[in-house]
């Protein structure tokens, strides 16, 4: 009886534990059919804005500025590369690549320095007078750059630091400066007293400790602040506009050309997404990084 | 603090060496730093105040005469006037966009690309976005997409003219493309009208028209056709001709003697038309206004009225990945039990989203509120890069403002100063909440 009777039961059974399910998912799906259409559409809308300047510039220098990038789309065959070819071959603009580059690097690797050594102290070293210092810190956060651009200004042509890589450099570590050591004292507090402690007593000097333990242990933030220096960086303009004439960057030069909107798009175009292409591929591939120091703490 | 104490033991042995070597150490790590904060930070914030009280070249020393400027020129109460337009609506916008998009993108299965798709433009400079949208808004319905895609709601859903414009073909016909066109003469039912236009460019004629056809008379009724008096070579004017061809969907009015309107219709492929049962009387058939419409232009996003809406359109499209990701770690954090005790006590999804989410998320949603706030207060390198140089002056802001008058050209750099100033005296309430909530964390 068992041998014979239990086989078509169970199989009856699994089919109806099957097909039911099947009827209830598609009943779900269907039912957040118009909440997926709505999020799918906003996905489009955000998107739209990006594919259509990397479409723009793609398109031939004589109907950039007679038609729209959709045409791209209705006719792939007109796009072509030539405005990059004419862009990497334009001196001012690679030019502006490199010194966008430079900057970006530098400050962000001597913020990070500068930034993790006061991060350490603020966190782990006991002297007079932190925790109010610290406070001076934090409260440095808001103030807006537009304040020091005069100042420095006048201060940049003064010492022959106007129009350089350096005075930009320096002026963006300053200006990282609040962010870069609240994010980073926060973060090495967390790093287990224990270890420091053994490390102290087994006679290791402090900046043994900070170069062997400190900096490994707190790549995680590090990461982070760096990822959203070089962005910030990158991606500077009042800094730049203010502070550099022929040393432009990236920013500057594409907003020089702006100023004659509407007849150089072919050029405008290209440049803009090659200015926007090296964050996105930085955000991208350190997603992670990036949101957890927009965590941290949402400022800047 | 206890690091510091353990430090101390050997302290003891040596005091004073000690407590030197301690201090330089301290000097090492905070030195650079602290250096970077003075230099850059807190000098140029006195100097800026100090400066703010002399004039233009900083040799007279003017009181708050900078600041009675600030308050009195056109364009700078434009600056203040639309920097208080971007706080009343852009961190409320941006927050309540975070807060949709993040409860919504809870429930579908590709959270994660979603949350790429919206959140990718904050790694793009404000100056790049800037750029795109000062494309994207171009007022040419050929080349602005916002327009583009305006144009084809607008022609999906209004009846259109079917012709930009037009002239009569000779001076039997009266009219402008606004009045109409009306035949001068009288018409009586049984007679026919001419009714013929020119300066129609040749792929302006609606799509279908046929080859125009010389109406017949019919008793009681008056038949007529509008077409295109016009071939190459040019033809005779109010003549139908061969390679001449009918204007169809041309709306033509029966205009009684006093010049109303008594009845109307549409021509046909070949330009014809027909009033039938026409009372005894005297008529004037009339290719009427509505034929007309002039090309859809779409609104103008770059002018000067439009401006400040447009850089926030901008502005919003950057930001609002950021209140989405910030509001969604939040909304991860809250407890799902309290969610579904909500929903087994039978309330509905808004009821559980007004009454418990948004409550339980209210920290977060100030965070996000107060960030775009203290942003919007700074709002500089979009404006510039979305409004076009005509109309800066329109999109001001006060950041913009300051930059403008201090290295624009204007290089006043007192009153340059008292702009930074006011600025600055804006975040420090901002500040002051930052402090607090950064000291509550530490």
């Amino acid at each position: 009886m068992e041998a014979a009777s239990v086989p078509a039961p169970a199989g009856a059974v699994e089919r109806g534990q099957t097909r039911e399910p099947v009827a209830r998912r598609i009943l779900r799906v269907l039912a957040k059919a118009p909440l997926n259409l709505f999020l799918i559409f906003i996905a489009v809308l955000w998107l739209v804005p990006t594919f259509g300047l990397a479409l723009t510039s793609l398109m031939p220098a004589d109907v950039i500025s007679s038609e729209g990038w959709w045409k791209v789309v209705s006719k792939p065959s007109i796009a072509t590369w030539d405005n990059y070819d004419a862009l990497f071959k334009n001196n001012d603009l690679t030019k502006a690549l490199l010194t966008t580059a430079e900057i970006a690097v530098g400050n962000t690797v001597l913020l990070v320095l500068v930034a993790s050594l006061a991060g350490y102290a603020f966190a782990w070293i006991d002297f007079p007078g932190r925790d109010w210092l610290f406070v001076v810190v934090i409260g440095l956060l808001v103030v807006p750059l537009q304040v020091a651009l005069i100042p420095i200004f006048s201060l940049y042509n003064k010492t022959g630091l106007f129009d350089t890589v350096i005075g930009l450099i320096l002026f963006h570590v300053a200006f990282g400066m609040p962010f870069a050591v609240f994010l980073l004292r926060n973060f090495f507090i967390g790093i287990p007293k224990d270890i420091l402690e053994s490390a102290r007593i087994d006679g290791a000097s402090e900046l043994t400790i900070f170069f062997k333990l400190i900096l490994p242990l707190g790549l995680p933030a590090i990461a982070s602040l760096a990822i959203f220096q070089f962005l910030w960086t990158w991606n500077d303009l009042i800094v730049a506009l203010t502070f550099a004439r022929d040393t432009q960057p990236l920013t500057v030069a594409i907003f020089s050309q702006l100023r004659q909107f509407g007849s150089n798009i072919e050029l405008i175009a290209p440049a803009s997404f090659v200015s926007l292409a090296i964050p996105l591929a930085v955000f991208l591939a350190f997603q992670r990084y990036f949101v957890q120091g927009l965590l941290a703490g949402s400022v800047k | 603090m206890a690091a510091g104490v353990s430090a101390v033991p050997p302290a003891a042995e040596a005091p004073r060496e000690s407590r030197w070597r301690q201090r330089a150490v301290t000097a090492i790590f905070l030195g650079p730093a602290l250096v970077f904060l003075a230099v850059w930070l807190v000098y140029p914030t006195f100097y800026t105040i100090v400066r703010s009280f002399f004039d233009r070249d900083g040799s007279g020393f003017i009181w708050f005469s900078n600041y009675k400027e600030l308050f009195t020129t056109d364009t700078l109460q434009t600056a203040i006037k639309n920097n208080a337009i971007w706080v009343g609506v852009v961190p409320a916008l941006v927050t309540a966009i975070g807060l949709i998009f993040a409860v919504l993108t809870e429930r579908v299965r590709w959270s994660v690309g979603f949350k790429i798709a919206v959140f990718m433009p904050m790694a793009i400079s404000l100056f790049a976005a800037g750029v795109i949208w000062h494309l994207m808004l171009t007022q040419d319905p050929a080349l602005g997409s916002v327009n583009a895609g305006l144009k084809e709601v607008d022609e999906t859903f209004s009846s259109k003219g079917v012709l930009e414009s037009a002239q009569g073909s000779g001076p039997q016909i009266a009219g402008s493309t606004k009045k109409g066109f009306a035949l001068k003469g009288d018409v009586r039912p049984g007679q026919t009208a001419l009714l013929g236009l020119t300066a129609i460019p040749p792929d302006a004629v609606p799509a279908g028209a046929r080859q125009a056809v010389e109406p017949q008379p019919q008793d009681g009724a008056i038949t007529g056709a509008v077409w295109r008096d016009f071939k190459p070579g040019g033809g005779k004017p109010g003549v139908v001709e061969p390679q001449e061809r009918g204007l169809p969907g041309v709306t033509v009015d029966l205009r009684d003697a006093s010049g109303k309107s008594v009845a109307s219709t549409k021509t046909k492929d070949d330009g014809s038309f027909v009033f039938d049962d026409v009372k005894d009387g005297t008529y004037h058939p009339a290719v009427s206004s509505k034929s007309f419409s002039a090309p859809y232009k779409g609104p103008s996003w770059l002018g000067p009225k439009l401006i400040t809406p447009a850089v926030m359109i901008a502005y919003i499209w950057v930001w609002a990945g950021f209140a989405m990701v910030v509001i969604g770690a939040g909304l991860a954090a809250i407890s799902r039990e309290v969610l579904e005790a909500a929903r087994t006590d039978g309330a509905t999804e808004w009821q559980v989203f007004r009454r418990v989410t948004v409550p339980m998320l209210a920290p977060v949603l100030s965070v996000v509120f107060i960030t775009m706030l203290i942003n919007v207060l700074k709002v500089f390198d979009i404006v510039l890069s979305v409004a076009p140089e005509s109309s800066q002056d329109d999109a001001n802001v006060i950041a913009l403002a300051m930059w403008r008058t201090s290295f624009g050209g204007v290089n006043d750099f007192g009153l340059g100063s008292a702009i930074a100033v006011f600025l600055f005296l804006l975040v420090i309430p901002v500040l002051a909440l930052n402090v607090r909530r950064f000291r509550r964390e530490a």
